[in-house]
């Protein structure tokens, strides 16, 4: 492949210009030490048609999707997708645009990420919210850190409820200051406030995610009450949002901070990228948010416009002051998910959340008719749950495999003392026949 | 003329989208979900026919510049064109459909990729070893920033500054602040360069790590990079690749051999993924020697034929969930394949050439602070121009109205006025020629109607926007 | 213009002495040298501050700035306009912009009741002042 545009008498005609005898001249000042003489030793050139033989060929080699069922979630889900929305993200127009620092170049842009905003906070039931941040893992790590400003104290506590690669993260950022990450336990599936509360005085955050990783629905208004109370920054985890279409925002629920993984609106697994992270949060918050934020105001003509505001916390102005150092975020997946939420409007997506936990349920039952199956935690959940199987989930999985099935998750993958329990998940693209698959395959293997 | 928000474009009542009416038992789900769990309403969003979703998005596309309409000279930004081989392969629905969690087994298209990247990015760069994690370029600064204070923590030394020279982009300080340590800034010399003495003078056993754009954000080569990295090695401290400029250097000098010891790359720049208007990116970080080890995520490695991941036996941890911005990582992909060796050392000369040419033809209308060669980009000052009463400011608005997008303005912070232009490689001479002519012609009316280049621009979608307004009456939500 | 009843300091903040109290705000040549003003970040009535000690933030639209006390003492008050939220709600006398049109008048920043008389003469003249405005330019 070749994109470069020039003529050789252009080459020729620009060096004059330039007073060089050739490009090579140009490169004088990097230092002989540390030129590089020989080539670099890569594949190719190739040409588009090769490239697109070889994407083609590998493509093939991943298996994407089981064709007779699809049970996989824990943090990223297949949702159905509009076609429209890869129409809109499709276009030039916003793809291969630039954060949008010329304002008056940039309204089509800067009006999305201001929809989008306007997005987040119906979804997540808060005030205000941002351009968007990287993931969902990312995002909890950012609002740990507001919550640190917010509250002067250095103690971060964590549901065991939450996505174990979130957990993970939020460690690896806060390992560079003396934060103090705690674990909130688990009794039955549920965050048990209990067992911890003489450390809420020294708390500056709770975080407990909804539903949480074991597809368990947490009571967040009880917890944020408590939250509330002790004086610590309530912080809501959504891992998938579609189930704000059916659930009680987290917002209502009394949180401070909702962070979240914005995959599920709009956009494809793509082995775990772009999606993007979403961070909204009650008003008084909004000069820790980090990253980017968009405001509505006027152009000099008074037409209503749009423009990057409260840029003064941010790196390129205040530096190591900064609120955080994000710059680079997700907007095209944040557009993504503007575009998804439009088309599927508000009773689009509580059908889709709807029926997901219908499925869900139904799937439940029908694996636990089977013998040696039973429910990890017998709580409410919403559209996955973790099932305790008679056999090692990582072989029913490979065996499932050869029925055409994409089995669940494992969860000694995170939990090693979770050997026999495998987290199903649902959405509104699973049909019905995929359970009867998925529950005849399961019976014929343990049987 | 204003487009309403897509919330102010709701109809209530418009017929909603369909899902399939499966045959599901009617069971009801408020029997076992309890009433607290459950919203009484769905969200607030908007309802609208798909028309009028498409309709109202593609009339929002038409106000942005980009680079398939525009010219887009951003300085330390490469916006290069971006080939669409790139955006088919990453939609193929092998690797677009793939879940995380999917397995080895099903996953080894994927996986490949990720590892002949990862070798890519070693060969391009000199490093022994990549992570592909990072969403972007301040993502990658933080890990290797992370990584060094692990590595410190584990040889016992407490060193807790970063060295950044007064040139750096503004997330190198945001990021060390970040990963918990302080900083020291180092003074650029009258060639562009890093003051040698102010280096020396800074330096000591305090000092974990400098952190160095190489070619700078002035768009020069740092010519006294074999000094400044015998300085800091010998200081005890670590040395940093700010990736950002890499689009200068490929097949020509490697940061591994300049001995930086960590690399962030921007794949979103140099390697032509988009920039989808603020992300998502990708911002790999490369490590030398032992600490390979340190890097987050699992290192990939064949094994019995299958592509796996290994556990790296000190690494940090993780920086988000998951593997990074795969889908970006398969149009990083695509572009060095299709490039190759030869390709990319032409698409750096290329860029370098073009940059010298726009800075030979726009130095005598604006100054040139440091004259040397340019790399890919350089830096001019409209300084002349703000004692007629024209900042840079204005002139970046006034480009707009030629239909170029501006150059990245008042940075770097040592050049006052800054205009940093950067033309990239895909850009024909046509088109930079036009953009001189545009910024000639600007510098004229700078001189003989100083009014219209203060008040523009005039042929975008809105006039000059009111950001001090925007910042004092905060409206950040439209419903 | 400078006006010629009140004190200066080298960072371009004012002082009005009124009895044991201090006003204070920034200079015209501050607010210009500034730009549009969006938000002023100050101390909470009651906090001690010193001579010369970081007191706030300033911060423009593409600039933050710091804001040093012109005196030791306690903070008396600060003014209102510059509190964008009071008591959980947006407060609707929330103008910054006033230290951009009237930096001595409605745009003071801070009240402090003197604890050291003595380091007023530490402070800058009129005289003083515009002679460091000649230096700077």
């Amino acid at each position: 492949m070749n994109y470069l545009p020039h003529t050789g008498a252009e080459i020729k005609e620009m060096l004059e210009v330039v007073g060089a005898e050739s490009v090579e001249e140009l490169f004088c000042d990097i230092p002989h030490g540390v030129r590089l003489y020989d080539d670099l030793s890569l594949p190719g050139p190739l040409s588009e048609f090769e490239i697109q033989e070889l994407m083609q060929s590998l493509s093939r080699q991943n298996r994407p999707d089981g064709e007779n069922g699809f049970f996989l979630g824990a943090g990223a889900y297949r949702h159905f997708i509009p076609a429209a929305v890869d129409s809109i993200i499709s276009r030039g127009e916003f793809f291969t645009a630039y954060t949008p620092y010329q304002a008056e170049a940039s309204q089509g842009t800067l009006q999305a990420i201001f929809e989008f905003q306007t997005a987040v906070s119906g979804l997540t039931g808060l005030d205000v919210a941002n351009a968007s941040l990287y993931d969902g893992a990312s995002s909890l790590a950012e609002a740990a850190q507001m919550a640190v400003m917010a509250k002067g104290k250095k103690l971060i506590m964590v549901s065991e409820g939450v996505h174990p690669e979130y957990l993970q993260t939020l460690k690896t950022y806060l390992a560079g200051k003396d934060y103090l990450v705690e674990m909130i336990p688990l009794n039955e599936g549920l965050t048990d406030l209990d067992q911890v509360k003489d450390r809420f005085p020294e708390a500056a955050a709770v975080a407990v995610q909804n539903p949480n990783f074991f597809g368990c629905l947490e009571d967040l208004s009880a917890i944020f009450n408590v939250t509330k109370e002790k004086g610590a920054l309530g912080i809501a985890v959504i891992s998938d949002p579609v189930t704000l279409g059916f659930l009680r925002s987290p917002g209502e629920s009394g949180c401070d901070v909702a962070v979240g993984e914005g995959q599920p609106l709009g956009l494809p697994m793509s082995f775990g990228g772009p999606g993007f992270g979403f961070v909204a949060a009650r008003a008084e918050h909004t000069r820790r948010l980090p990253g980017r934020i968009v405001g509505r105001t006027a152009d000099k003509d008074g037409r209503v416009a749009y423009c990057l505001t409260l840029q003064t916390r941010e790196q390129h102005i205040r530096r190591e002051k900064a609120a955080s150092n994000i710059c680079t975020n997700q907007a095209l997946a944040a557009l993504a998910a503007t575009v998804y939420l439009s088309l599927m409007g508000p009773y689009g997506l509580r059908k889709a959340a709807e029926l997901s936990a219908r499925l869900a349920h139904l799937a439940a039952h029908r694996i636990c008719d089977i013998p040696g199956f039973s429910l990890l935690f017998d709580r409410p959940f919403f559209h996955e749950f973790a099932v305790r199987c008679p056999k090692d989930p990582a072989v029913l999985n490979g065996k499932l495999r050869d029925y055409g099935i994409a089995g669940g998750l494992p969860l000694k993958r995170f939990y090693p003392a979770m050997e026999d329990a495998m987290l199903f998940t649902l959405t509104e693209c699973n049909r019905p026949e995929e359970i009867d698959r998925l529950a005849s395959a399961l019976r014929e293997i343990t049987a | 003329m204003d487009e309403k928000t897509i919330f102010e474009l709701s109809r209530p009542g418009t017929p909603e989208i369909q899902m399939p009416e499966h045959d599901v038992p009617e069971m009801i789900l408020d029997e076992v979900i309890p009433e607290k769990f459950i919203a009484p309403l769905p969200p607030p969003m908007p309802e609208v026919s798909e028309l009028d979703v498409i309709r109202h998005f593609t009339r929002l596309s038409n106000k942005n510049f980009n680079v398939d309409a525009n010219f887009y000279p951003l300085g330390s930004c490469t916006m290069k064109y971006n080939p669409r081989v790139g955006e088919w392969a990453s939609r193929l629905h092998g690797f677009a459909g793939l879940h995380p969690y999917a397995g080895y087994e099903n996953s080894q298209g994927a996986l490949k990729l990720m590892e002949e990247l990862s070798e890519d990015l070693c060969e391009i760069t000199g490093m022994d070893g990549f992570t592909l994690q990072p969403a972007a370029g301040a993502h990658g600064e933080l890990t290797a920033l992370l990584i060094t204070r692990a590595w410190f923590k584990d040889k016992g030394e407490d060193r807790d500054i970063i060295l950044v020279p007064d040139t750096s982009h503004g997330t190198n300080p945001a990021s060390a602040a970040m990963a918990g340590f302080n900083i020291r800034q180092v003074k650029s010399d009258g060639y562009g360069n890093i003051d040698i003495g102010d280096l020396k003078s800074k330096l000591d056993d305090k000092v974990a790590c400098l952190m160095l754009t190489n070619p700078s954000t002035l768009g020069l080569f740092e010519t006294g990079i074999e000094k400044v990295e015998s300085l800091v090695h010998k200081a005890g401290g670590l040395l940093y690749y700010d990736g950002a400029n890499l689009n200068a250097l490929m097949g020509k000098s490697r940061p591994g051999d300049m001995g930086f010891d960590l690399v962030h790359l921007n794949l979103h720049k140099t390697f032509a993924t988009p920039h989808g208007g603020g992300g998502p990116g990708s911002g790999p970080v490369g490590a030398l020697g032992p600490l390979v080890d340190y890097l987050p995520g699992d290192e990939l490695v064949d094994e019995d034929g299958l592509t796996v991941m290994k556990p790296r036996t000190r690494s940090i941890g993780r920086v988000r969930s998951f593997y990074g911005n795969f889908g970006v990582l398969v149009k990083a992909y695509v572009y060095i394949r299709g490039l190759g060796a030869e390709g990319l050392v032409r698409a750096s000369e290329c860029a370098v050439l073009s940059a010298n040419y726009l800075a030979t033809r726009l130095k005598e209308a604006f100054d040139l602070p440091f004259k040397r060669r340019c790399m890919h980009e350089f830096v001019l000052s409209a300084s002349r121009q703000k004692k007629l009463g024209v900042s840079a400011m204005d002139i970046a608005k006034r480009i707009l109205d030629f239909g170029f997008h501006a150059p990245t303005v008042y940075f770097p912070l040592i050049v006052p006025e800054a205009l940093m232009i950067e033309p990239t490689e895909t850009e024909n001479k046509q088109t930079m020629d036009a953009f001189c002519e545009a910024l000639l012609a600007i510098a004229r009316e700078v001189e003989e109607n100083p009014e219209i280049v203060k008040s523009a621009p005039h042929n975008t979608p809105v006039s000059r926007v009111d950001e001090a307004g925007a910042a004092r009456k905060l409206m950040l939500c439209g419903i | 213009m400078v006006p010629n009843d009140l004190k200066y300091t080298k960072e371009h903040e004012w002082v009005r002495i009124e009895g044991g109290i201090a006003v204070t705000g920034i200079t015209d040549h501050a607010q210009e040298m500034l730009g549009d003003i969006v938000f002023v970040e100050l101390p909470a009535a009651g906090e001690k501050v010193e001579q010369m000690g970081k007191i706030g933030t300033i911060e423009s639209v593409k600039t933050v700035s710091d804001l040093f006390s012109p005196i030791s003492g306690v903070v008396k008050e600060i003014n209102k306009i510059y509190m964008d939220r009071m008591e959980g709600a947006e407060n609707p006398d929330f103008h910054p912009e006033y230290a951009n049109h009237d930096p001595y008048g409605k745009g003071w920043m801070v009240k402090i009741e003197i604890s050291n008389t003595e380091e007023t003469a530490n402070l800058l003249t009129p005289e003083q002042y515009e002679k460091l405005l000649e230096e700077e330019a």
